[in-house]
């Protein structure tokens, strides 16, 4: 299978610079911001956004240039006065709803956000057919008289029967 | 036999089934939200004149190929073959844009691997990537004659994908 390289050379670099670096954040990247609420929503908003270089890290966590590039641009749409929904709009209309750590609820994401709500409900509905059927099962039921027969017999050592 | 016996055997044949399908998606394709809409315009200079400039309106009714690249990229090595002979077979125009790259260092790269580009663009710091949602070099795009992008490849292109793909595609269009 033929990969683009990049990625995964970005990935391994990302995997590096976690097991070595103290934990980063997106305020020691580009030292621009001195407007403390400004700079909370840019690492708030960068802790939202996907890298898509380390799939699994947000873009305030990771190192990978893409991340550097798209902190940058948050940074500077905030400087820009755009709201938080205009800069969520920019990264999905570029990069898709995988760029978001919290995918929005519509028709393609039902599954997603139900799935867990389904099993949970499947899994009520289980147990509760279980506890119903051990209930109906009679715990101590009186032996039948052939029963009670082959019991005598058993005690008795006399059964032919093989239990 | 007792049937609630099968249940688990089902159960395994559905997550089996799933993880089968799993095996082969690649997770670092990610489909682009740009595939269906306008390409984003731009307007930069070109690699080998800087004093002139390059930008998407140029190639209103053509159908071509922008393919980033640059010469930092590793895998776009393993691609550049397909590109040359690709522009031997002058099926399609192909212009290039040298994704975060030094300039000098693009021309360097273009003389010594040859230069299958009609022409290159220099995006020295990514931002016309980030309006195409680069995130992989190299990345092709295939846009039609009305500017609107129809397919992304994210990678390197080989035999297969340009054969089975970008060039049936390109035909298609061309004759639209």
């Amino acid at each position: 299978m033929t990969r683009p390289l990049v990625p995964l050379l970005a990935a391994a670099w990302c995997a590096l610079a976690l097991a070595f670096a103290p934990p980063a954040h997106a305020a020691d990247a580009v030292p621009t911001e001195q407007d403390p609420v400004a700079q909370a929503r840019a690492v708030k908003l960068s802790e939202q956004l996907r890298c898509l270089v380390c799939q699994n890290q947000t873009i305030a966590e990771s190192n990978a240039d893409l991340a550097v590039d798209l902190r940058r641009q948050v940074r500077e749409q905030i400087a820009a006065g755009k709201s938080d929904d205009d800069i969520v709009k920019f990264m999905t209309d570029r990069y898709g709803d995988f760029v978001l750590y919290r995918p929005p609820l519509k028709a393609t994401t039902l599954l997603l956000w139900g799935g867990p709500l389904l099993l949970l409900l499947l899994g009520f509905f289980m147990l509760a057919r279980l506890v119903r059927q051990r209930r109906a099962t009679p715990k101590d039921a009186p032996l039948t008289a052939e029963e009670h027969a082959r019991a005598a017999a058993l005690l008795a050592g006399t059964a032919k029967d093989k239990p | 036999m007792n049937k609630k016996l099968l249940i688990p055997l089902a159960l395994f044949g559905v997550v089996f089934a799933f993880l089968l399908a799993g095996l082969g998606l690649n997770p670092r394709e990610v489909p682009s939200p740009l595939i269906g809409k306008p390409a984003p315009e731009f307007q930069l200079k070109k690699l080998h004149e800087p004093g002139q400039s390059f930008g998407t309106a140029d190639m209103k009714g053509k159908v071509w190929l922008l393919n980033v690249w640059a010469s930092w990229c590793v895998a776009c090595r393993e691609e550049h073959p397909y590109l040359v002979e690709l522009a031997r077979a002058k099926i399609v125009p192909l212009v290039g844009l040298d994704y975060k790259d030094e300039p000098a260092a693009g021309i360097q790269w273009l003389r010594q691997h040859g230069d299958p580009y009609d022409l290159s663009v220099v995006d020295r710091d990514g931002r016309v990537g980030l309006d195409y949602g680069v995130y992989g070099v190299p990345e092709t795009f295939v846009i039609d004659k009305a500017g609107i992008i129809r397919y992304k490849h994210i990678g390197p292109v080989n035999a297969e994908s340009l054969e089975k793909k970008i060039i049936p595609l390109v035909r298609e269009l061309q004759k639209s």
